[in-house]
């Protein structure tokens, strides 16, 4: 059996990952949010508080975290119908610092003293379950009808709209869809640590979600749940250079960054990887 | 008289200072290729943009097969039966040719984000197998079958201009803009466009062309309209077009 430290690596890495999809989601229809840390400000913040001031069960709860992100990620959608690039990540940065705000100045959530006595309740397997769940939908959907229609928004918005394709419900699908995501991995993480804080879901925690998928390739979500899983476990694995710890994780990435800019897995080694599976399909 | 396929009726437009388009009246029927052709900035494009609800008119109404389309938002102009091709080209640089036109096919076919989770895998659900099968049937008629798996972007110049093409058609258009189809191709791929258009317009596709070779203007137009500085300044048959006193002067200057 794996030690209790171990699980602890897995589900912060799990968390990771799932929040790491909640990016890609908008990002692969070339909406890039700098605010996701918001969603799942929102999300932890939801499921805790039911949990504790209404006793609902845990299973409850975390959906209704992932409806808030949802609902909220739909009303954030909208100021994105008209901004693109730079203004959008702006935007989306903006949304992240004032729900931290917002619950930094709620005295309901505990303010900056933060929001403890949240029960246990995620479990290695409900992390999994979820990560389940998400890999089957990503597969499922990319290359599907709506998957295609995401593509053509980032390839070209202009031209997709000419094709046919309503950017308006794709932007605001792919907002809310992601925030879904963002709301279900804070309520996971708020029943993991049992305690959250609005420090806890601030700008560095968007941007390190920025940077998991970034990192492991925006080509594919496989390269936001590769990016996530390594970037998640590595400073695990620097541990023996104590002090230098953190210079390491960002020079590594640094390199990683320059070596390969479109991220770990971009659309050249994806091509292979699956002209590979193929033939290995092929041959049983 | 039968009603027009596309009549617009004072239709202006301008950037600015930028005159680009005053108080335009033009009437397109169905069934014909129609040529718009002026010096650059005569404001064509900017016409094809006000047509399918990429821009939106400073004034002046759209009609499009009877009703008025001059307020829908672009993808309703496309599903109504509006497609067009880009000046520069605009294909979608992650996807194969296969999947450009497939996109071409998305007003025409249906199921969201949550629709492919459930039942057989999506590339085996029968409204997609039906989507592929009318794709490849589009990229046979441009003579791109054999081209269906390979990055649309990696192409030749020629071939991305063809596949703009069956891009458009995928959607079925009942009116087909073309941006100057022909810019940048050499005269082989000229009279090959040129065979393409003609063999699009007798299946049904009313065809608006803009475009600067007047060899494939004159050929293929039943009709030309000259735009300058925004205004129509004459429209005619093609070859009396040639003879016209302020086409002349607007081409080699007064």
């Amino acid at each position: 059996m794996l030690s209790d430290h171990a699980v602890s690596i897995l589900i912060f890495a799990g968390i990771d990952v799932i929040m790491a999809l909640s990016f890609f989601l908008p990002a692969s229809a070339g909406q890039l949010s700098a605010g996701q840390g918001g969603f799942m400000a929102l999300g932890a913040y939801t499921s805790a508080y039911l949990t504790v001031h209404h006793q609902t069960p845990f299973p409850l709860a975390l959906a209704a975290a992932g409806l808030v992100g949802g609902l909220v990620g739909l009303a954030v959608g909208f100021p994105a119908l008209r901004l693109r690039g730079l203004y959008l990540v702006l935007v989306t940065f903006g949304f992240g610092e004032m729900v931290r705000v917002l619950f930094l100045n709620a005295p309901a959530f505990g303010g900056p003293a933060g929001f403890a006595g949240i029960p246990p309740a995620t479990t290695i397997w409900y992390v999994l379950g979820l990560l389940v769940v998400l890999v089957y939908f990503f597969t499922r959907v990319s290359g599907s009808r709506m998957g295609r229609a995401f593509a053509a928004l980032r390839d070209d918005e202009a031209a997709a709209e000419a094709m046919g394709v309503n950017s308006t419900y794709v932007k605001l699908a792919a907002f809310a869809a992601g925030g879904v995501i963002a709301g279900l991995g804070g309520g996971l993480y708020a029943h993991y640590t049992l305690f959250i804080d609005p420090e806890a879901f601030g700008v560095g925690r968007s941007l390190f979600v920025m940077l998991y998928a970034v990192f492991g390739g925006l080509a594919s979500f496989w390269g936001a749940v590769a990016g996530a899983t390594i970037l998640s476990i590595l400073p695990e694995l620097l541990r023996w250079v104590k002090d230098w710890r953190e210079i390491l994780y960002g020079l590594l990435v640094l390199i990683m960054m320059l070596v390969r800019p479109q991220g770990l897995l971009d659309a050249v080694l994806l091509a292979r990887l699956s002209a590979r599976g193929e033939r290995a399909a092929a041959r049983s | 008289m039968s009603e027009p396929l596309l009549a617009v009726d004072g239709l202006s437009r301008s950037f600015g200072k930028l005159v680009g388009l005053t108080r335009l009246d033009l009437t397109v029927e169905a069934g014909g290729i129609h040529a718009i052709i002026g010096p650059n900035g005569a404001g064509k494009t900017t016409f094809f943009n006000l047509v399918t609800g990429a821009l939106s008119p400073d004034g002046g109404r759209i009609r499009f097969g009877g009703s008025d389309i001059g307020h829908l938002p672009a993808y309703r102009r496309t599903a109504l039966g509006i497609c067009r091709t880009f000046q520069s080209i605009r294909l979608f640089g992650s996807m194969t040719t296969l999947e450009n036109v497939l996109l071409g096919l998305h007003c025409r076919t249906r199921g969201g984000l949550l629709a492919p989770l459930l039942g057989v895998p999506f590339r085996r659900s029968p409204g997609e197998v039906a989507a592929r099968e009318r794709a490849v049937a589009v990229l046979e008629m441009v003579g791109l079958a054999t081209k269906a798996h390979q990055s649309a972007v990696e192409l030749p110049y020629g071939e991305q201009r063809r596949l703009e093409i069956a891009r458009a058609l995928a959607s079925a258009p009942r009116l087909l803009l073309l941006d100057e189809p022909s810019a940048g191709m050499n005269p082989q791929e000229t009279l090959e466009l040129e065979a393409l258009i003609a063999q699009v317009n007798r299946r049904g596709v009313t065809i608006l062309l803009i475009e600067h070779k007047m060899s494939l203007v004159m050929k293929l137009s039943k009709i030309v309209t000259v735009l300058n500085f925004g205004q129509k300044i004459a429209e005619a048959a093609p070859a009396e077009i040639q003879r016209h006193p302020r086409v002349i002067e607007a081409y080699l200057g007064s």
